[in-house]
């Protein structure tokens, strides 16, 4: 549990931050909460160079509006999602997630943008992050990308940012009237990690109907990912009982489930449905105004 | 409790434990705490193969890293440290000790290969990555029912196959009784193999000094003087030059009732270099290499009558013992079988246990050793028999149990049963729990539509503790006590028993200070320190307090008795009319005839006017030896909600009655109830070291290896009823496993009883999500797996 020898850099400032990396490339490792990469790096399963230490970017901690928008700078710690009133009456799905986020320790010190940079198969905000329809955003000395949610997570530990990538925010789109949202997960019995979690957000129209659906699914396959087979099944349909389990069984169409000593692929796949219909449940009664 | 439980002004009180306070400050001192001038750090470089023979080792690089001090491996410590030592002997069983460093070949993942010592541990971890090790894998077994059949790879060589013993116990007339029986009932059961997973894991500090060729240990050890002999064994050094000290402990579960190759590698190492050479076990090492638990196997008949009564048992037991022997391995099972019948009749039994090598990491004692496996093994196989007959599981129970006034009662296994009620345990539980509203709120939802499933499961057991007599013991029974009244009046105990986490510098002290008449605060409590505590056994099986607080009330008695007859002599007062209480010496006859408790310390150190025939000082020492073991006994009932879509249990209540003889401080035994129930959850629903067939262990972290969380408990309500000893004067039986020992079955139970309209009959521990949901949709077969009620 000794990590092998690094570099130590805590730059003040994102051009700072910016140009360590554009040097040391391949070599540079950002650190955040350091709640990911510090396990990786006690066990040498990764060994950078140098460690770049952008927790001391203040400018990178905010939760604000802006144009519209909720903007979350990437060094918000989950408990400061988890306690932020803005996030509670605009985007209430947020906090919810955070909050199931490990434990009071790994919420003080675990980042927003370290859990998305970081992109773990069982990570909780990539759910709603998904659900969101949320933009992340990526600076380099070279200018800054916006790149959409649901294009962000390519594969296992792999997403859409590039190295001498920052991610430095995520923008959420507010929701209109009538919209509900939330996030339901199964625990991995030992990290408490999501081993099948499900984020949904619905927008009720007349007549009751569902207006527009998003459905994040995490911890089933080696990225997450948007339950389209499901969302398409939901579209201007009522939301009966039935209809939500017939959709929720198809959050994993297409998909191949992980499967390892805590679940197989199988049981991955069932957990995923009941989760996702129980997702779907709770925010059709938000958006209809109800507790759940 | 003849004499305590007069003047209790401490015993029986739910006195906080004097240890906490230094505890929650953070200024008390485990091993790595401990800082030496010229410390150095060792690292143990370990096989990743379950099975190879080792072609050559090239420590070269490592060698010329920076900081590098020494590396040794197996041909280097040749002849220099003995094997691990195995303190169990079963006749006829193949020997499989353990050299300190593999020799030849790696017989497991995890198993010591080189021992790299450096400047310090960031030095010490590069190095260790240089050291280049050429294996040559070789077949492995895993499985230990297929490590017995014929063609199986064999774990050692020099063993025609891999059955490391069979042992055999028979009691009554067991063909008879199977053949008077109205039906046989048969249960096949597993019960996993677990990781200790102690808060702290072992840490070792060794120092040697030449000029008094003198070996200091520090290690985290349940058994520091077992330890201490051990090691100079293994060293062929002399016993009077090397010094053990435990200094404080965080937790051991049998996982440090032990003697391990680094504790033997750390003292030899410091007396080559001649610097002190500290060793800190890493998570994923205690994983690899700590002992392991449990992992048996059970083929049970149950002869019975129509009725409910059990005639006989037969059981044969398959126990995985791992790669090599530990300390006690191949002794543990043997509980197993001694146990069998637990609290029931049952006048005819036979038990074989096949003990079965495997490439993995030993088994060895593991909080309750032996007792757990055979109280689940035979609680499931009740609830069979309930379920079977469609008798309660609370009636079968008590239509079994011998009654109170069968006791002593002797077991077909060979046992004398010192004293128990376990109608009033059970009956107990039965009213707490409010078992027949539980019924019917259990059959109202079995008849509502919304698929509920909830489950109430039973666990009895009795529990073979406080061990033991010296006959039935591998090296002795018996516990010490050293009590020493100081000139100042303080008193100064020390044990034998080498408590880590129990509390015992509590209860000891509590008992200490109601037989002097002094406070608690005047009492400290020694143990640990092989320099300065007496020879002793250490602290395990449930022993402490009744084995090592008797040794201490009898020396107390000794120091008593001394103390009254100086102030009878002083008072003119016969001293079987004085009495000590609130730091005086008074007279029952004349209360005016008095003296403080001081001036007869006082008077026994000037020994100016002793009586004739007494001694000056007030120092007295006992070594204990108990006539048998005790029997703490219970009935727990919990309760549990199934989700019948996922699987998920949500354990909702848990009541626990259990009987420890007298009690000494209800707090501590709260604690260790509470403590044992969980680790019982741990089992019953989430923990289990998974290796795959190569020998990985796949379940090699915490993040992979689920132990129960707060949030995954209900409170657990513990209640008791007390039925003391007539085996010590304390009338104080055991209460450290019984939690582990009553709970697994209970909480097991409880999910089998909610499937059971489904049909389900048995889904191996721990009950996961997914083995439970798959025994639902099994049984079930619907295509949206939600339940189809069966009839
Ligand atoms: C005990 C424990 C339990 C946990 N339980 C959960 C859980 O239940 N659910 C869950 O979702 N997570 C859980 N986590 C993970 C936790 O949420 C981490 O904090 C998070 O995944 C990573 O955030 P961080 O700020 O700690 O990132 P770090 O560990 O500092 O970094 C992680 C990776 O992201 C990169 N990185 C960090 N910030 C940026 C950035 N701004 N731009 C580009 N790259 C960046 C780093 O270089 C590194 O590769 C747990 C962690 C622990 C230790």
């Amino acid at each position: 549990m000794i990590p092998a020898a690094f570099e130590y850099f805590a730059p003040k400032s994102l051009d700072e931050a910016l140009r360590l990396v554009a040097r040391h490339g391949d070599e540079a490792k950002l650190l955040a909460g350091g709640h990911s990469l510090l396990p990786l790096m006690k066990l040498r399963l990764s060994a950078p160079r140098y460690v770049v230490d952008i927790g001391r970017i203040r400018s990178l901690r905010s939760i604000r509006e802006e144009g519209g928008r909720i903007v979350i700078g990437a060094l918000a710690t989950h408990h400061d999602v988890e306690a932020s009133e803005l996030l509670r009456i605009t985007c209430p799905l947020l906090p919810e997630t955070a909050a199931e986020i490990g434990d009071v320790q790994v919420r003080n010190r675990g980042t927003v943008g370290g859990s998305l940079a970081h992109a773990d198969p069982a990570a909780d905000y990539p759910a709603a992050i998904l659900a969101l329809d949320a933009e992340i955003v990526a600076t380099s000395s070279s200018g800054t990308r916006v790149i959409p949610a649901a294009e962000y997570f390519v594969d296992l530990l792999t997403t859409q940012l590039r190295p001498g990538e920052i991610l430095t925010e995520v923008r959420i789109p507010r929701t209109g009237e009538n919209s509900g949202a939330a996030y339901r997960k199964l625990h991995q019995p030992a990290s408490h990690f999501a081993l099948a979690g499900a984020a949904a957000r619905v927008t009720l129209g007349p007549g009751e109907k569902i207006e527009s659906v998003a459905i994040g699914i995490t911890g089933v396959a080696v990225n997450a990912y948007r339950a389209t087979a499901a969302e398409q099944m939901l579209i201007g349909k009522k939301a009966a009982p039935k209809l939500l389990a017939e959709a929720a069984e198809k959050v994993t169409d297409g998909i191949d489930p992980l499967g390892d000593i805590h679940a197989s692929a199988a049981y991955r796949r069932a957990a995923a449905a009941v989760y996702a219909r129980r997702a779907l449940e709770a925010a059709i009664a938000r958006a209809g105004g109800k507790k759940a | 409790m003849a004499t305590a439980a007069k003047a209790t002004k401490y015993v029986g009180k739910p006195i906080k434990r004097k240890e906490d306070p230094r505890l929650v400050q953070g200024i008390a001192h485990y091993v790595d705490d401990l800082k030496l001038v010229g410390m150095l750090h060792m690292g143990i470089v370990r096989s990743p193969y379950a099975h190879a023979r080792i072609r050559s080792i090239d420590t070269t690089k490592a060698r010329s890293a920076p900081g590098v001090v020494s590396i040794v491996t197996a041909e280097d410590v040749d002849g220099a440290i003995g094997p691990v030592p195995c303190g169990a002997m079963i006749p006829d069983m193949k020997p499989a000790p353990r050299p300190v460093l593999a020799t030849g070949e790696a017989r497991f993942v995890g198993e010591g290969v080189a021992a790299v010592v450096a400047s310090d541990p960031y030095a010490l971890q590069d190095a260790m990555e240089l050291v280049e090790v050429d294996y040559e894998p070789l077949p492995v077994v895993v499985d230990p029912e297929k490590a017995l059949r014929k063609d199986s790879p064999r774990v050692h060589d020099v063993h025609a196959d891999n059955a490391a013993y069979r042992w055999e116990l028979e009691g009554g007339d067991i063909k008879k009784a199977f053949k008077q029986a109205d039906r046989v009932i048969k249960v096949h059961l597993t019960n996993q193999r677990l990781i200790p997973v102690a808060m702290e894991g072992r840490a070792v500090l060794a120092q040697y000094d030449r000029g008094d060729n003198r070996i200091t240990l520090w290690s985290a050890s349940q058994i520091p003087h077992i330890l201490r002999t051990q090691i100079a064994a293994m060293l062929n050094f002399p016993e009077y030059g090397v010094y053990v000290i435990v200094p404080e402990v965080g937790g051991g579960f049998g996982s440090k009732l032990n003697v391990y190759s680094e504790e033997a590698l750390a003292c030899y190492l410091a007396m080559k270099i001649e610097k002190p050479v500290k060793w800190t076990e890493g998570r994923r090492e205690n994983f690899l290499a700590t002992i392991h638990g449990r992992d048996q196997i059970a083929d049970m008949e149950f002869a019975v009558k129509r009725d409910g009564t059990v005639l006989g048992l037969r059981a044969h037991f398959i126990a995985d013992l791992g790669a090599y022997f530990q300390l006690l391995t191949p002794l543990i099972p043997t509980l197993t079988g001694l146990m069998c019948v637990g609290p029931y009749k049952i006048p005819n039994v036979r038990a074989e246990i096949t003990g079965v090598f495997t490439n993995k990491m030993s088994t060895d004692a593991y909080r309750g050793a032996g007792r757990p496996e055979a109280t689940y093994f035979l609680e499931r196989g009740m609830q069979a028999v309930a379920t079977e007959l469609k008798i309660d599981p609370a009636e079968l129970r008590r239509k079994n149990f011998p009654k109170a006034k069968e006791f002593p009662y002797a077991t077909a296994t060979g046992l004398i049963y010192d004293s128990a009620n376990y109608q009033g345990t059970l009956d107990l539980a039965l009213k707490k729990s409010e078992y027949k509203k539980l019924r019917r709120e259990q059959a109202a939802a079995r008849k509502s539509k919304t698929g509920r499933l909830m489950g109430i499961g039973l666990g009895s057991y009795v529990e073979i503790c406080a061990l033991g007599p010296s006959s039935a013991m591998p090296s002795g029974g018996w516990e010490s006590a050293t009590v020493r009244i100081e000139p100042t009046g303080r008193v100064r105990v020390l044990t034998g028993s080498s408590p880590h986490g129990q509390g015992e510098e509590t209860s000891f002290s509590q008992i200490a200070a109601d037989l002097l008449g002094v406070t608690m605060d005047d009492v400290i409590i020694v143990h640990g320190d092989t320099s300065a505590v007496p020879y002793g056994i250490g602290t395990f099986g449930s022993r402490s307090l009744a084995v090592g607080g008797t040794a201490m009330y009898r020396a107390i008695e000794k120091l008593r008795d001394k103390l009254l007859k100086i102030a009878g002599l002083v008072l003119s007062e016969d001293p079987a009319n004085l009495v000590l209480r609130n730091k005086q010496i008074v007279s029952k006859r004349d209360p005016k005839k008095s003296m403080s408790f001081a001036d007869a310390v006082g008077a026994a150190y000037t020994a100016k006017a002793l009586p004739p025939g007494v001694e000056p000082g007030l120092e007295a020492t006992h070594f204990y030896e108990p006539t048998n073991f005790t029997f703490s006994f219970g009935t727990h009932i919990a309760v549990v909600d199934v989700d019948p879509e996922t699987g998920d249990v949500k354990l909702r209540k848990y009541i626990a009655a259990d009987d420890c003889g007298n009690v000494i401080n209800p707090l501590l035994v709260e604690g260790q109830l509470q403590g044992g129930i969980v680790q019982s959850v741990g089992q019953a629903y989430f923990e289990e070291a998974v290796y795959d067939d190569q020998g990985q262990l796949l379940s090699g972290e915490l993040a992979d290896y689920a132990i129960p969380r707060a949030s995954d408990l209900p409170w657990i309500e513990t209640y008791n009823t007390v039925t003391p000893t007539p085996v010590n004067p304390l009338g104080a039986k055991g209460v450290g496993e019984a939690g582990t020992i009553g709970a697994t079955p209970t909480l097991v139970n409880a999910v089998l009883d909610a499937l059971a309209p489904l049909g389900v009959r048995n889904i191996d521990m721990p009950l996961k999500r997914e083995r439970v949901w798959k025994a639902i949709r099994e049984a079930t077969a619907g295509p949206s797996g939600r339940p189809r009620r069966a009839k």
